[in-house]
């Protein structure tokens, strides 16, 4: 048998959570140090599933298969292909840097990261599903821990509302999903939750017509579609630091996965239906999101925003149903990851030092932390689509994909870039440069070695996905063909 | 040998990203290293450069140098580099810029690391504009350099710079908005983003459109208006053409004289380029049917662009609205040969073509170094209000010599650089699109007018007494970064034959 690397990725975290439940509440350099340990495990097995994946074999590999409740046809079944092994990497690098911004914490570290690896695991089990139940059961595993880790270390003003806005949009949410998934259980004869045999249950147009909805859009509410987007800016900004990262950079990601998923592969004549209406709302938040990110003046609003712009991308490529559109799609996912992480670690490391994010009031912090400037910038740069950088690889097949699905709004959606580069350049003008108020002078500490590693390692893969887009749009495009195929396409 | 002559695009592309990086590891005090090692370091792509010169073949057809590599597979584009009789003359300009505005950029103080980082990555893209030969790889070098010039002016830029550069990156990424949507709507189309294999099907592509089997409602002749309108104004405002030029002087009175020199050097004829590079051989129909709106809004550019500059009382907005009226003649030459494409005058429209090419050499060197003069003044005079200066020949001899110099060679005075481009193509246009000839022709006097005034303000009439005692003498070193470019004009203004040459033989073999 083989070695069992997706379920290892799977529990290494809350394996390394629940250990640290059991040491001594003020051991916090251990604790730390534990909680490296861990992300880093997870981390590493992530790159090696990545870089071990045959694409000459395709299909899904490393898969594993486990009775779990054999009398309703439940397995533990985990496999990976080109759409959610890059998740798999993005989630074990955000878990990583997420736990190298997280060393000052100082208020209940032990709970702190014994809460954000169960969340870790949930969202790899997530990715990784190859089962209904198992994949819904990691899902509200991954949802959970989200309201503790706001409500607890959140930013004091907004944190109850946040916390309890976001838990109860995500779970109606999947309760919504959650039923048309036992739809499609009972209707397929009530043997197996297996996404593969579902897929092949040949389920009658009209049952995917009506069934869709339900699922794609339960799930979509994790991945920010409008209109049900804005628990999301008021959950990223009140959340910690890493948190945050982990939110914007995976926990979207994981709706927008599921919704393709469950939604689309298990229902394509629903998606075909339903793909006009998709493209619409995706488009809305595409241009919406970066016209209210752009009237933004608290910084983590602004970035908060972005994301709900650039997650219409995700969206709007999985609409196209075509295979440049899906490619972008699933690039994207992974390159906005990235993105967005880097984002809220800079945010964090500007708040930490300034405690204020009303950009007005910042200024000067090149000088002072010029490494995070740099990130900032660069991340700005792939937010703004700038060739060269991955934002550009993701969106590009996302456009084309657009001129073949529905030229208009290929268009429309187009004008977000230049509203995008408009708030960025914004940003990065009145808080890294100009002057510095007299108040922060010589008050602001320089970045902390593991700032400067997280940063480092966000940085370089958005410019090596950038410039050598055959690291990862093979892979991804090798996915979109799975998808495509069930779709009825080529 | 083989290896570095195959190879040559790839070195000279990447170079200046080996050196930026190498620059970005000294340590910030040691500023004086920085600066040598970011000058001596540019030379080497201007060496190579030279080689690639020697080393081209002006008679065989089609590309050299080519190099193809895979690149972004999953939409079919690679990495695949050229270069023609257009493009080696303008990576020649590139490179030889380069290291001039380093060598002025010297006098930086602050910061003078990133500066130097910038401007080498800068050099990155320009020269990849002029070698891709693939649409995708086009459009990534062409944003690519808007980023640092960005910064360039932003960070270290005159009083103004914030509103400058901000309104320099809005309006060439809207530009480069349509670009890149009418790239994708190529892309899709073609199924490639290869420019020789689209540049052979494209033009010749009609009937219904499909989009790989997909039917869309526009029809191809639809399509293709609207792409082609999508890369002319682009370009248009890149060049700039009148009415798109507004973000220019604003940007180039900003800019630093590094930034200024690079700025109206190159930057500029990335638009003039695009137009040539893909304009023009991808919508010949379009470009016919449209050709006389573009020589109008040259010949506007041409004489509003010189009205302009004669109004300005700041000597760098003087010389930046120059340009204006300088790419105008680029423009119409171009618009000429588009339109004059396969008729009686297409021999005309060689000579207007040759003579663009040789104009967007041309104003290369002499915009950079007119701007290369304003910033010398500016320096020590620290104004560049033309009121304020004045007499200053007895103070600076060396330095108006100079500066008379560069802008007999910039008004186009007989025996230098200016006057055989610009000829080249007003006796190009002349049969094609008499009555703009003319105007422009009215345009050039006013060209004369602002030149001279610009001298004249300087130079002669009374002495402001107020600059008495300083020392207004350009130096060295700035004598060092100008002596080549006049060197040039010369050389072009007596014996063009050696760069027309090499344009005239892939003019004649695109557009003959």
């Amino acid at each position: 048998m083989a070695f069992p690397v997706l379920s290892i990725i799977i529990f290494t975290p809350i394996v390394f959570g629940v250990a640290l439940l059991f040491f001594p509440a003020d051991r916090h350099r251990a604790i730390r140090i534990t909680a490296l340990t861990g992300a880093t495990i997870a981390l590493g097995l992530s790159l090696w599933a990545y870089f071990s994946y045959d694409q000459a074999v395709g299909g899904y590999q490393l898969v594993e298969r486990y009775p779990w409740i054999p009398r309703l046809g439940v397995y533990f079944h985990v496999g990976v292909d080109g759409m959610n092994l890059p998740l798999v990497l993005l989630t074990g690098v955000v878990i990583f840097t997420g736990v190298l911004v997280s060393w000052g914490i100082d208020d209940r570290p032990r709970e702190f990261f014994a809460f954000l690896f169960i969340l870790a695991t949930g969202v790899f089990g997530v990715f990784v599903a190859l089962d209904l139940f198992h994949l819904f059961f990691f899902y509200e595993i991954a949802v959970f821990p989200m309201y503790l880790l706001i409500s607890i270390w959140g930013w004091k003003v907004t944190r109850e509302y946040a916390a309890m806005k976001l838990t109860l949009y995500l779970f109606i949410g999947s309760v919504i999903a959650l039923v048309g998934g036992l739809a499609m259980y009972y209707a397929s004869g009530a043997t197996s939750f297996g996404l593969l045999d579902l897929e092949s249950a040949g389920f009658s147009v009209a049952f995917q017509r009506f069934w869709f909805p339900f699922v794609f859009f339960g799930f979509a509410v994790l991945g920010g579609i409008f209109p049900v987007h804005n628990w999301s800016p008021d959950g990223h900004v009140a959340a910690p630091t890493a948190v945050s990262m982990f939110h914007a950079g995976v926990l979207m990601k994981l709706g927008a996965f599921a919704s393709l998923r469950v939604g689309i592969m298990l229902l394509p004549e629903g998606a075909k239906f339903w793909a006009p209406l998709v493209l619409v709302l995706a488009t809305v938040n595409v241009v919406y999101g970066a016209f209210i990110a752009s009237v933004q003046s608290d910084f983590k609003y602004v970035i908060g925003f972005s994301s709900v712009s650039h997650m219409g991308l995700v969206l709007l490529g999985f609409a196209t149903l075509n295979k440049d559109g899906l490619t972008g799609a699933g690039i994207q996912m992974f390159s906005h990851g990235v993105m967005t992480a880097l984002f809220f670690a800079v945010v964090g490391m500007v708040y930490d030092r300034a405690h204020t994010r009303d950009i007005p009031k910042l200024g000067g912090f090149i000088k002072v932390i010029p490494l995070a400037g740099i990130a900032f910038i660069v991340g700005g740069l792939v937010s703004m689509g700038m060739p060269g950088l991955s934002g550009f690889i993701a969106e590009f097949p996302i456009f084309m994909g657009l001129w073949q699905a529905q030229p208009i709004l290929a268009i429309i959606a187009a004008i977000s870039i230049v509203i995008t580069a408009g708030y960025i350049m914004r940003v990065i003008g009145r808080v890294f440069f100009g002057e510095m108020p007299e108040e922060f002078v010589g008050h602001i500490s320089k970045l902390k070695l593991q700032d400067k590693i997280a940063l480092v390692i966000l940085t370089s893969i958005l410019i090596i996905v950038g410039v050598y887009p055959g690291i990862m749009a093979p892979l991804v495009q090798s996915g979109a063909q799975t998808v495509l195929s069930l779709l009825g396409g080529a | 040998m083989s290896f570095f002559q195959d190879h040559i695009l790839t070195l000279i592309l990447f170079s200046p990203v080996i050196s930026a990086s190498i620059v970005l590891l000294l340590p910030r005090e040691q500023e004086r290293t920085i600066r040598w090692a970011a000058f001596l370091l540019s030379l080497i792509p201007f060496g190579l450069s030279i080689f690639m010169w020697l080393a081209y073949v002006p008679g065989q057809a089609g590309f050299q140098f080519i190099e193809q590599a895979t690149w972004y597979e999953a939409i079919n584009s690679s990495y695949h580099l050229g270069v023609d009789g257009i493009s080696v003359p303008m990576v020649l300009l590139t490179t030889l810029l380069t290291p001039l505005s380093i060598l002025i950029a010297w006098s930086i103080k602050e910061n003078i690391r990133s500066f130097m980082v910038l401007f080498l990555l800068l050099e990155t893209g320009m020269l990849g504009v002029f070698m891709s030969l693939d649409l995708l790889l086009f459009f990534v070098f062409w944003e690519i350099g808007l980023i640092p010039m960005y910064f360039l002016i932003n960070q270290w830029g005159s009083a103004n710079r914030n509103y400058a550069s901000f309104k320099f990156l809005i309006y060439t990424m809207a530009g480069s908005l349509g670009l890149l949507l009418a790239i994708q709507m190529i892309g899709v189309a073609s199924g490639t983003f290869d420019l020789v294999s689209i540049t052979q099907s494209w033009s010749t592509l009609t009937g219904p459109m499909t989009l790989l089997g997909l039917p869309i409602t526009l029809s191809i002749a639809s399509v293709k208006t609207i792409a082609f309108w999508a890369f002319v104004i682009a370009f248009a405002i890149k060049v700039p053409v009148w009415p798109f030029h507004t973000w220019l002087p604003d940007a180039h009175t900003e800019a630093p004289t590094a930034g200024s020199m690079i700025l109206a050097g190159v930057l500029l004829k990335l638009g003039a380029y695009g137009f040539l590079r893909l304009v023009l051989p991808l919508y010949p129909a379009e470009a016919k049917e449209f050709a006389g709106v573009l020589a109008l809004l040259a010949t506007l550019a041409i004489v509003m662009g010189a009205f302009a500059s004669w109004g300005q009382n700041d000597f760098k907005r003087l010389v930046a609205y120059s340009s204006v009226n300088h790419m105008g003649f680029v423009v119409l030459g171009i618009a000429a040969a588009a339109y004059a494409q396969g008729t009686m005058h297409a021999q005309d429209a060689v000579i207007a073509l040759n003579g663009a090419v040789l104009q967007m050499f041309n104003h290369g060197l002499s915009a950079a170094g007119m701007f290369l003069l304003v910033g010398v003044i500016y320096e020590r005079a620290h104004t560049r209000d033309l009121e304020q200066l004045g007499g200053l020949f007895p103070l600076a001899p060396i330095y108006g010599g100079i500066l008379i110099f560069t802008g007999m060679a910039s008004l186009g005075l007989p025996g230098l650089n200016g006057f055989i481009s610009e000829f080249m193509v007003v006796r190009g246009v002349w049969p094609i699109f008499t009555l703009f000839t003319a105007i422009s022709m009215l345009g050039l006097l006013i060209t004369g007018a602002y030149i001279l005034k610009g001298i004249a303000k300087v130079l002669h009439g009374p002495l402001n007494e107020k600059w008495l005692g300083h020392n207004l003498e350009i130096n060295q070193r700035e004598v060092l970064a100008m002596a080549p470019l006049m060197l040039l004009m010369l050389v072009i203004g007596v014996w063009p034959a050696w760069i027309l040459n090499v344009i005239n033989l892939t003019v004649l073999r695109l557009f003959g």
